[in-house]
């Protein structure tokens, strides 16, 4: 590479480290999903290619059934929190500041700023208390804690959208007799669309992969996948593990890719 | 001054505003808020025999924190492997804010400064860890490091070193896990910083006879501060209360202040206790937040007059 | 002017202030304004003076602080937007990026409730009118400025509202097109009927394209009236300066007229005040040879080339500044030079008497 141009934007040892970056950043992943398929018992050494391992996880009734209340959980928490967080989203954007709207601000996005483990004791204390006055045992907890910590997510990028949103557009609606119902449905829902895929899609995996708040709130049996997989490493990461690892992987490459397409498109 | 149509358009905003935020705010007082106020209060309370708590006010729980009572003469003393546990913390999530900073710049400069069309590309990489479940990234790094993993396997190989090294379990491995799992969180800000920053200003840099490094410290760090300080409330709030990648990395033995509240949920069979740390575990965070949104606030006032 | 003599919009002492206590701005201070069925009106002033603010309280998106609108004789102030028959070009166009050009064109109508048939066959019309029939199922990102401009166009009038109101709609096309777009409003205005409030600061689109315009100025209404009214007669300074280039020479009622402050009279101008301020457009000044006996002396003292005309700057022997403008000869070159003693000479009436 003959560059002999002065580059402003180049500074020096930046590339390098970047690409050091990279290699650390998927070197372990990799490994871990080469691992999956690891014919071998032992995850010492790779000794040749196999399935067996995501046969035997699929054959686990543990696994289907964690599986199955994690997709579960994370649909109806993210379907709830989009809902939400898109009416807050509205509510709170686009429209003079009023009084009391940091606080919404703040409440909306106090799950990003108080630690997991502490959101997650007062959950377990306060679902305890729910749980002797009422006595229900089932999946509600789960699901109430998982949208809750799912708004912020939903929020962001509905929020961003609103606020990237030509407010004149809805003038010019109102302007062509659109009641502020039409104007909604007609123009801002439309143009809303993209944002709240992108919540959906961001509360969805949030949900998918909390381990500590489920770990806390979760009642006896209520095993979600990542609950499992952390209970299976008490004794030894064993390479189902590593199987039920490389399928939710590839669950989180797909729904990002088709969401980086479905995004590009639109705009 | 107002007439009245004004003030109840105004009005009809501000009601519809709090009505369209207020089945987000009931989830959130439910799911979120509320139950921090009933912790605070379990920090007063005794704790209960089988778990859970007796009713009656006592501040042994707070005392707790850092004295613990001797069990012949009954006296209070320092609890020191409290201490440890709480330096640990603060150490541990510190130096992984400041190492994901080093390294996350220069990824997220190199991801800003490619040609629009590979930009999405690279962001797309970043992207990818971020989303994955971090339980996953964390046997990952475990993989590697591990007394058999691939770290000490190559290295054994190359007969740099002839015994294993022992890096599992230990503070560096947390260390380690943290960096790995918390990068994402500081390069995507950071990278949205430099995405805004104009290039153009470099070319004045230069042009008034600045070096690289002065470009670097005197143009570039401080137009991309909001990012840097995103970036690292991003990464050292979750990193002080980390849980996973400390019970998974530091092997139950190097605690940190989130496998400590566990512990009295647990096996400790203390809730006051597990409540009072909790609490102080969120005061230490919303001080550093405080601090960090100070410091933005201060620099967006020396730079706007 | 036809028989427009029906006032279509009326404002009657509309206030309307921004922010509150130290803050506050009243973009508007008690402005009356009466606009004609059927006519071109142009609301001309500075960046800031409140153009935007009135023609959204005409719109509806904002509430006056206080005062009424009244549209062909009803009072429309507490009316929501939606709810008044009319329509707006947005300086920005806010032309719907998810939908094509025809369902831009057809929005309106569509929210109104009209038959699915008339809907299209009005797009179908209006379509046609701006000469977009080819683009009618293009996404609007994918046409040019002027075509987005077109668009924008037809879709706040194919709703047939009473009055359309334009904000800047020209401002972000390059020159050539612009000029294009004047005519085509002027066109569409013509064959439509419907009263236009069209906004500009820029005065030469204001005078070639309108039937009146109101000049504004600090939230206040200046002067309402023809183009030529508002250039030749000029009812205070923001106006004449305002408006085209003008000279003001400080004057004081002298028997049998006005006398500037080197000595002249200018016969025939009275005025009631002890003192006042003449103004005369430059291109209402000839220059006349020094021993003119009738003239005002003055000495030129610099020339400035505009291609067609030339501008001579004077100095009259009370040091007071006046310009001239002459066409250009043919050789390039203006008849007078640096230095040169001249006399100058004006029509009294076709200067103005100003008395703010
Ligand atoms: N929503 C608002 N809040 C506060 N002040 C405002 C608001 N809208 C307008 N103003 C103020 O009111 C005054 C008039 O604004 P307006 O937009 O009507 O000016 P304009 O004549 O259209 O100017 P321009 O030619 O620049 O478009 C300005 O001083 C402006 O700052
Ligand atoms: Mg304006």
């Amino acid at each position: 590479m003959a560059d002999r141009g002065f580059s402003v934007s180049r500074l020096p040892g930046f590339t390098p480290t970047a690409m050091l970056v990279f290699v650390a950043l998927y070197l372990p992943i990799l490994m871990l999903v080469a691992f999956s398929f690891n014919a071998g018992k032992s995850v010492a050494s790779f000794e040749g290619f196999t399935l067996q391992w995501f046969v035997k996880a699929w054959a686990n009734d543990h696994v289907k059934d964690a599986t199955l209340r994690s997709l579960v959980i994370a649909v109806v928490a993210a379907s709830v929190a989009t809902v939400v967080a898109t009416a807050a989203a509205l509510g709170t954007t686009r429209r003079k500041a009023f009084k009391g709207q940091t606080f919404i601000y703040v409440v909306i996005n106090q799950p990003l700023m108080v630690p997991e483990i502490v959101t997650a004791v007062a959950l377990l204390i306060f679902f305890a208390q729910i749980k002797v006055l009422t006595g229900y045992q089932g999946l509600g907890y789960l699901v109430t804690a998982h949208a809750a910590f799912c708004i912020p997510f939903a929020y962001l990028p509905i929020r961003a959208r609103l606020e990237g949103m030509d407010l004149t557009l809805e003038s010019a609606a109102a302007d062509l007799y659109a009641s502020p119902w039409q104007t909604f449905r007609f123009v801002t829902l439309p143009l809303l669309l993209p944002g709240m895929i992108a919540g959906f899609m961001l509360a969805f995996v949030t949900s998918l992969d909390d381990v500590v708040i489920t770990l806390f709130v979760k009642s006896a049996g209520q095993d979600t996948l990542p609950t499992y997989m952390l209970g299976q490493i008490r004794r030894q990461i064993t390479t189902e593990v590593y199987a039920i690892s490389t399928v939710l992987l590839g669950l989180t490459v797909v729904l990002l890719t088709a969401f980086f397409l479905l995004t590009r498109k639109k705009d | 001054m107002a007439s009245e149509a004004e003030t109840r358009q105004v009005a009809a905003s501000t009601r519809a505003g709090w009505l369209l935020s207020t089945p987000a705010l009931v989830l959130l007082a439910f799911g979120a808020i509320g139950p921090l106020l009933i912790v605070v209060v379990y920090s007063f309370l005794l704790p209960g025999k089988y778990g859970n708590v007796e009713w009656g006010f006592s501040l042994d729980a707070w005392r707790g924190i850092l004295f613990t009572r001797d069990i012949f003469d009954d006296t209070l003393v320092l609890a020191d492997a409290h201490l440890s546990i709480f330096w640990r913390s603060v150490k541990l999530s510190t130096l992984t804010t400041l190492f994901t900073f080093a390294v996350g710049f220069p990824t997220a400069w190199f991801i800003a400064t490619r040609p629009q069309k590979q930009r999405a590309f690279w962001l797309f990489l970043i992207t990818i860890p971020f989303w994955t479940n971090l339980l996953i990234r964390t046997f990952a790094i475990n993989e590697i490091i591990r007394s058999e993993g691939l770290l000490n396997t190559l290295l054994l190989w190359l007969g740099v070193i002839d015994r294993p090294l022992e890096i599992i379990y230990t503070d560096f491995a947390v260390f380690v896990g943290m960096t790995y799992v918390y990068l994402p969180l500081m390069v995507l800000p950071l990278f949205a910083a430099i995405d805004r920053f104009d290039m153009r200003l470099l070319e004045a840099g230069y042009d008034l006879y600045a070096s690289r490094w002065q470009v670097l410290r005197r143009i570039i760090l401080p137009i991309v501060k909001p990012g840097i300080i995103a970036g690292s409330i991003l990464v050292f709030v979750p990193a002080l209360g980390a849980y996973v990648t400390p019970r998974i990395l530091g092997g139950g033995k190097q605690m940190m202040i989130g496998n400590f509240i566990e512990l009295q949920f647990g096996q400790g069979r203390n809730w006051p206790l597990g409540a009072s740390l909790s609490v102080t575990l969120l005061v230490i965070v919303t001080a550093a937040l405080l601090v960090y949104v100070r410091f933005a606030n201060r620099d967006r006032e020396v730079n706007h007059g | 002017m036809t028989a427009a003599t029906q006032s279509m919009i009326e404002a009657r002492h509309t206030v309307k202030a921004f922010g509150q206590g130290d803050h506050i701005v009243r973009a508007l201070d008690d402005v009356s304004i009466t606009i004609n069925k059927g006519e071109f009106f142009t609301l001309l002033g500075p960046s800031g003076c409140g153009k935007t603010t009135l023609l959204r309280l005409i719109a509806g998106f904002e509430m006056p602080t206080a005062g009424h609108i009244l549209l062909d004789g009803v009072d429309i102030t507490d009316l929501p937007p939606n709810r008044r028959p009319v329509n707006t070009v947005f300086q920005s166009y806010a032309l719907f990026p998810h939908l094509t050009v025809a369902q831009n064109i057809g929005f309106g109508l569509e929210m109104q409730g009209r038959p699915r048939a008339e809907v299209a066959k009005t797009t179908a019309e209006m379509l046609a009118l701006v000469k977009l029939e080819p683009m009618a199922n293009r996404k609007t990102s994918q046409l040019s400025g002027g075509q987005q401009q077109r668009v924008a166009l037809a879709r706040a009038l194919a709703p047939k509202p009473k009055v359309l109101l334009l904000d800047e709609p020209l401002s972000a096309l390059d020159l050539k097109l612009r000029k294009e777009m004047q005519v085509e409003l002027k066109r569409l205005q013509q064959e439509t009927g419907i009263t236009f409030v069209f906004v500009t600061h820029d005065q030469e689109e204001a005078l070639t394209m309108s039937d009146r315009i109101g000049v504004m100025s600090a939230g206040k209404l200046q002067q309402v009236g023809s183009p030529k009214d508002i250039y030749t007669r000029p009812v205070n300074r923001f106006v004449a300066s305002f408006i085209g280039e003008t000279n003001f020479l400080p004057a004081t009622p002298v028997a049998g007229g006005l006398q500037l402050g080197c000595g002249a009279v200018v016969e025939g101008l009275t005025t009631a005040k002890p003192s006042v301020t003449l103004t005369i457009r430059p291109e209402q000044i000839r220059i006349t040879p020094a021993d003119d006996a009738g003239a005002i002396p003055a000495t030129v003292t610099s020339l400035v080339y505009f291609g067609t005309d030339t501008h001579c700057h004077m100095a009259l022997s009370d040091g007071a500044e006046v310009v001239v403008r002459v066409q250009s000869p043919a050789s390039g070159e203006a008849g007078v030079r640096t230095g040169d003693s001249v006399g100058l000479r004006f029509q009294p009436a076709a200067a103005q008497v100003l008395e703010d």
